[in-house]
C-alpha cells in the first residue's frame, strides 16, 4: 500500500529531477560544447535566476532544444543568441548587451576604479608633502607635564 | 502562556531599547554620569528580554504549538528535532527575531567588554546600538510579529521548505546574521566617533576586533551557504551570483576593506575619514542585504517573504540610518585630520589600493544586483544580469587584488622600495610560474583560466608564507624557526587568512575550468566511465524516510577493477510540501570529488544518471575555513586584551 502511495505521489510530482536530459545531448561533442556555452548565457524565463541548463522547467528544455536546433542548422553563436532574444526578449539574456543605458552597467566598474584611483593618487601625493602636526593639544601638554614631574 | 510571555518580553525589550538609545546620548552630551550609566544595564536587560522572547518562540516550535501562525506555516510534527529548531529562523518572522537577538548580544558584549572605552564614547556606542535595536523591534512588532495566534489551530503544520531541511542550511543563517549584525558595531562606533568628533589610534584598535569578528562570521556563513548549494542543488555549482548571495557578499567585501583600513588608523593615524565611511557603508550594505532578502523585491531562489509593506519599512530604516550617518559624516569629516606622513610607495598606499579594489568590486556587485530593478523603473526594460556579467566584471578586481597582495603585505610602513620586496619574493614568483606551467601541461583543454588561477593561488600562498618567514628576521635557520613560534598571533592570522584566500582563488579557477560532466542513460547493472572511474548502477529502490519518500540508487565506483566506494544518490519527495528534491551522493577526496545524481526512469528502461568529477572542490571551503581561522587567530592576539596600555598607565600612576 505504501509503495502504491509512493508511486502515485512520484507520478503526480513527476518533475524532471535534473536539467539537461540524456536524450538532448548532441552526438557531436564540439557542437554540444558550444550549446553548453550558450546555455550559460540564457536565463530560464519562468524560474528565479537559473540558466536553462540548471533549470527543470519545460520551457528551459524547449530553449535547450531550440539552441541545439539552431546550432545544427549552422548558426553562429551570436546568431543563436539573437534568434532566442528576438523571440523571448532580452530578459532571457544573462549578460546584458553593452548598448544604450546598459553601457553604464558595464562601464561602472572601470569608471569607479579610475575615479577612485585618481582621488587616491591626489590624496597620496598630498600625504607625502603633509607635515605631521607637532603641536600638542592643551590636555596632552598638561599630561606631558604631569609625566615629566613624576 | 509561554508564547504570550515571549510576546510581552519583546514589547518590553522595545521600551528598554528606546531608553537605551535616548538617555545615554543625552548623558554623554551633558556629561551626566548617571544618565550615561543607564546604557550598560539597559543593553544587558535588552538582551535578556529578547533572549526570553526567542526562547519562547523556540519552545513553540519544539512543542509544535500549532496555535501559532509561524509554526503552522513552517513546521510539522514529523520533522526531525534539528529542523524544528532550525525552523525558528527558517521563516521571515523568526529570522528577524534572530536578527534582533544577535543585535542585542553584540550590544551586551559591548557593555560587558567595553570597560576600557572612554565613558562618553561607550555611552554613545551603546545608544546607537540601542537605536538600531529599537528600529528593528518596531519593525518586528508592527509588520512581522512571530507571536500571532490562530483562532482555529489546525491539526498539523505545512512543514519547512524541504530544501532548507539540511544541516548545512540549518546553521547558515545564524552565522550570516552574526556577520551582518556584527557590522552594526562598526557602524555604532563610527557614528559615536563622529558625534564625539574624535577618531584616533585607540578608536581604530577598538573597532577592529568587532569588524574582524563580523567578517569571520560572514566568511563562515557564506562558505556554509555555498557548500550547501554545492551538494544540495544537484549540479555541483557553488556560487550563482544570485541576488541573495550578492547581498551577503557585498558586506563581506566592505568588511574586508574596513578591517584593513582600520589597521592604518590604528598604526598610522591616517585614512580616518575613509574608515568611518567604510564602517557606515559596511552596515548600510548589511541593511541592503536584509532588504533584498526580506522584501523579495528582486525575485530569487531565497526570497520567502514577498510583502511590499515590509520592504518599504526596511527601506525607510535603511534611508534613516544611512542618511543620518552620512549627514553626520559630511558635517564632521573635515575635523578628522590625518597625521601619519608616508610616501607614495608604502604599506599605507598598498592598503589604499586594497580598499579601492575591494570597495569598487563591491559596488560592481551592487550595481549588477540592482540593475534589473533600475532598468525596469527608468527605461521599462525587463532584463537580467547574471553570472556571465559578474564573472566578466568582478573577476578582474580579484585578479588585481591577488597580484598586489603579496607585495603590498610585505611593504614597510611610511616609505618602501618595491624592488627590495620583490627580491624577497623571487622564490614565490618562480613557484607561481612553475604551477602555471604544470597546470597548462596537465590540462586537456586550452583554457587560460586554469593556469592563471594556479599561478595566482600559488603566488598568494607563497607570498603569505614568505611574509611570515621574513618576519623572523635574519640569522640561522634554526633560530628563525624558533622565532616563528613566538611571532604575534596577528602575524599568524594574517598569513593564514591570506593563504586561505590564495587557496580559494586557485580552487575556484580549477573547479570552474577542469570539472568533467557525464550525462547518460544507464540500465540497472550497467556501468559507465568518468575520468578513469567505472561507475556501476547496481540497483534503484524506493525507501521511506521520516518525512519524505525516496528513490535511492546504489552506485558502485571502482578504478582499475578495485572498488573505491559505493554511493547512494537519492531523489526525494516531501509529501507535505509536495516538493521533489535531489540528494546528490558525493565521494569527497583531497584532489577530487565524485558527485553522482540519479534522475528519472526512462521510457525504454534504464535511468538517467548524472556524474561529475570535481577537481579541488574541497579546497574552496578549505580556503574559506583558513580565512576564518586567520581572522580568529588575529582576534586572539594579545594586544586586544592588553587594553591599549590604558589600565597599566593608571595602575602605575596610583602606586
Amino acid at each position: 500500500m505504501k509503495h502504491l502511495i509512493a508511486l502515485v505521489l512520484a507520478l503526480l510530482l513527476a518533475v524532471p529531477a535534473f536539467a539537461v536530459q540524456p536524450d538532448e545531448i548532441l552526438p557531436d561533442p564540439a557542437l554540444e560544447a558550444r550549446a553548453r556555452e550558450l546555455s550559460k548565457l540564457l536565463r530560464c524565463p519562468v524560474c528565479q535566476g537559473e540558466n536553462i541548463d540548471d533549470s527543470n522547467a519545460d520551457i528551459s528544455r524547449d530553449l535547450r532544444l531550440l539552441v541545439r536546433e539552431r546550432l545544427i542548422a549552422g548558426d553562429s553563436n551570436d546568431a543563436v543568441i539573437d534568434y532566442v532574444v528576438d523571440r523571448y526578449g532580452e530578459f532571457v539574456l544573462f549578460e546584458p548587451r553593452a548598448t544604450g543605458a546598459n553601457l553604464l552597467l558595464w562601464l561602472a566598474g572601470p569608471l569607479m576604479l579610475m575615479g577612485g584611483a585618481g582621488v587616491a593618487f591626489v590624496w597620496l601625493r598630498a600625504r607625502r608633502q603633509a607635515r605631521a602636526p607637532d603641536v600638542l593639544t592643551p590636555e596632552e601638554e598638561a599630561r606631558l607635564r604631569e609625566i615629566l614631574k613624576e | 502562556m509561554i508564547v504570550e510571555l515571549g510576546h510581552f518580553a519583546l514589547v518590553l525589550a522595545l521600551a528598554v531599547a528606546v531608553l537605551q538609545s535616548v538617555l545615554p546620548m543625552i548623558g554623554a552630551w551633558k556629561r551626566w554620569g548617571g544618565w550615561m550609566a543607564v546604557a550598560e544595564p539597559a543593553a544587558i536587560t535588552q538582551l535578556m528580554l529578547v533572549a526570553l522572547s526567542f526562547g519562547a518562540l523556540t519552545y513553540a516550535f519544539v512543542t509544535s504549538d500549532f496555535s501559532l501562525q509561524v509554526v503552522v506555516q513552517n513546521s510539522h510534527t514529523d520533522k526531525p528535532m534539528l529542523y524544528k529548531v532550525a525552523g525558528v529562523w527558517g521563516n521571515h518572522e523568526g529570522s528577524l527575531l534572530l536578527w534582533v537577538l544577535i543585535l542585542a548580544i553584540y550590544g551586551a558584549c559591548a557593555a560587558l567588554f567595553g570597560g576600557n572605552l572612554p565613558a562618553t564614547l561607550r555611552a554613545r556606542v551603546l545608544a546607537v546600538q540601542g537605536l538600531i535595536g529599537a528600529a528593528f523591534l518596531v519593525f518586528l512588532l508592527l509588520t512581522s510579529n512571530p507571536f500571532l495566534r490562530l483562532a482555529v489551530p489546525p491539526f498539523n503544520g505545512n512543514d519547512l521548505n524541504p530544501l532548507l531541511q539540511d544541516p548545512g542550511l540549518a546553521f547558515h543563517p545564524p552565522f550570516l546574521y552574526l556577520g551582518y549584525v556584527g557590522l552594526s558595531m562598526a557602524f555604532s562606533f563610527a557614528v559615536a566617533a563622529l558625534i564625539e568628533g574624535r577618531v584616533d589610534a585607540a578608536w581604530g584598535r577598538w573597532v577592529r576586533p568587532w569588524t574582524l569578528a563580523a567578517w569571520v562570521f560572514l566568511t563562515i556563513g557564506i562558505a556554509l551557504g555555498s557548500w550547501w548549494a554545492y551538494y544540495e542543488l544537484g549540479w555541483g555549482g557553488f556560487w550563482f551570483w544570485d541576488p541573495v548571495e550578492n547581498a551577503s557578499f557585498m558586506p563581506w567585501l566592505f568588511a574586508a576593506a574596513l578591517l584593513h583600513s582600520a589597521i592604518v588608523v590604528e598604526k598610522r593615524e591616517s585614512l580616518k575619514a575613509w574608515t568611518i565611511l567604510l564602517a557606515i557603508f559596511a552596515f548600510g550594505f548589511s541593511l541592503i542585504g536584509t532588504f533584498i532578502v526580506r522584501s523579495g523585491v528582486i525575485t530569487s531562489v531565497h526570497a520567502f517573504a514577498n510583502d511590499p509593506e515590509r520592504g518599504v519599512f526596511i527601506l525607510a530604516l535603511l534611508a534613516f540610518f544611512m542618511l543620518g550617518a552620512l549627514t553626520l559624516f559630511a558635517l564632521r569629516a573635515g575635523t578628522m585630520e590625518a597625521r601619519g606622513v608616508f610616501s607614495m610607495v608604502s604599506r599605507e598606499s598598498a592598503l589604499v589600493a586594497n580598499n579601492l579594489l575591494l570597495a569598487v568590486s563591491a559596488f560592481v556587485v551592487f550595481i549588477g544586483t540592482v540593475w534589473p530593478l533600475f532598468a525596469e523603473m527608468f527605461w521599462d526594460r525587463k532584463l537580467s544580469v547574471g553570472a556571465p556579467f559578474f564573472d566578466a566584471a568582478f573577476s578582474p578586481f580579484m585578479v588585481a587584488l591577488a597580484l598586489l597582495l603579496p607585495v603590498g603585505a610585505m611593504l614597510p610602513w611610511k616609505r618602501a622600495q618595491v624592488g627590495r620586496v620583490l627580491r624577497q619574493l623571487v622564490p614565490a614568483i618562480v613557484f607561481a610560474l612553475a604551477c602555471a606551467a604544470l597546470a597548462y601541461a596537465m590540462q586537456t583543454g586550452r583554457s587560460a583560466l586554469g593556469p592563471v588561477g594556479a599561478a595566482l593561488g600559488a603566488w598568494v600562498v607563497m607570498g603569505a608564507l614568505t611574509d611570515l618567514w621574513t618576519r623572523t628576521g635574519r640569522g640561522q635557520v634554526a633560530g628563525r624557526i624558533a622565532r616563528l613560534g613566538r611571532l604575534p598571533r596577528a602575524d599568524w592570522g594574517k598569513a593564514t587568512a591570506h593563504t586561505g584566500l590564495g587557496i580559494t582563488i586557485f580552487a575556484v579557477a580549477a573547479m570552474t575550468s577542469w570539472a568533467v560532466e557525464v550525462i547518460k542513460v544507464v540500465q540497472i547493472g550497467e556501468s559507465f566511465t568518468m575520468q578513469g572511474y567505472d561507475i556501476r548502477l547496481a540497483k534503484v529502490e524506493e525507501v521511506e524516510g521520516p518525512n519524505y519518500l525516496s528513490t535511492t540508487a546504489t552506485m558502485e565506483v571502482s578504478r582499475n577493477g578495485r572498488a573505491v566506494t559505493t554511493l547512494y544518490p537519492e531523489k526525494r519527495v516531501y509529501p507535505v510540501q509536495a516538493m521533489p528534491t535531489t540528494e546528490a551522493a558525493l565521494d569527497y577526496g583531497l584532489f577530487r570529488d565524485i558527485y553522482l545524481v540519479i534522475g528519472d526512469p526512462q521510457e525504454n528502461g534504464g535511468w538517467a544518471v548524472r556524474g561529475y568529477w570535481k577537481p579541488f572542490a574541497n579546497w574552496i571551503w578549505l580556503g574559506s575555513i583558513l580565512m576564518a581561522a586567520g581572522g580568529l587567530l588575529s582576534l586572539s592576539d594579545r594586544r586586544w586584551r592588553v587594553a591599549s596600555g590604558a589600565r597599566r598607565a593608571q595602575a602605575v600612576a596610583a602606586e
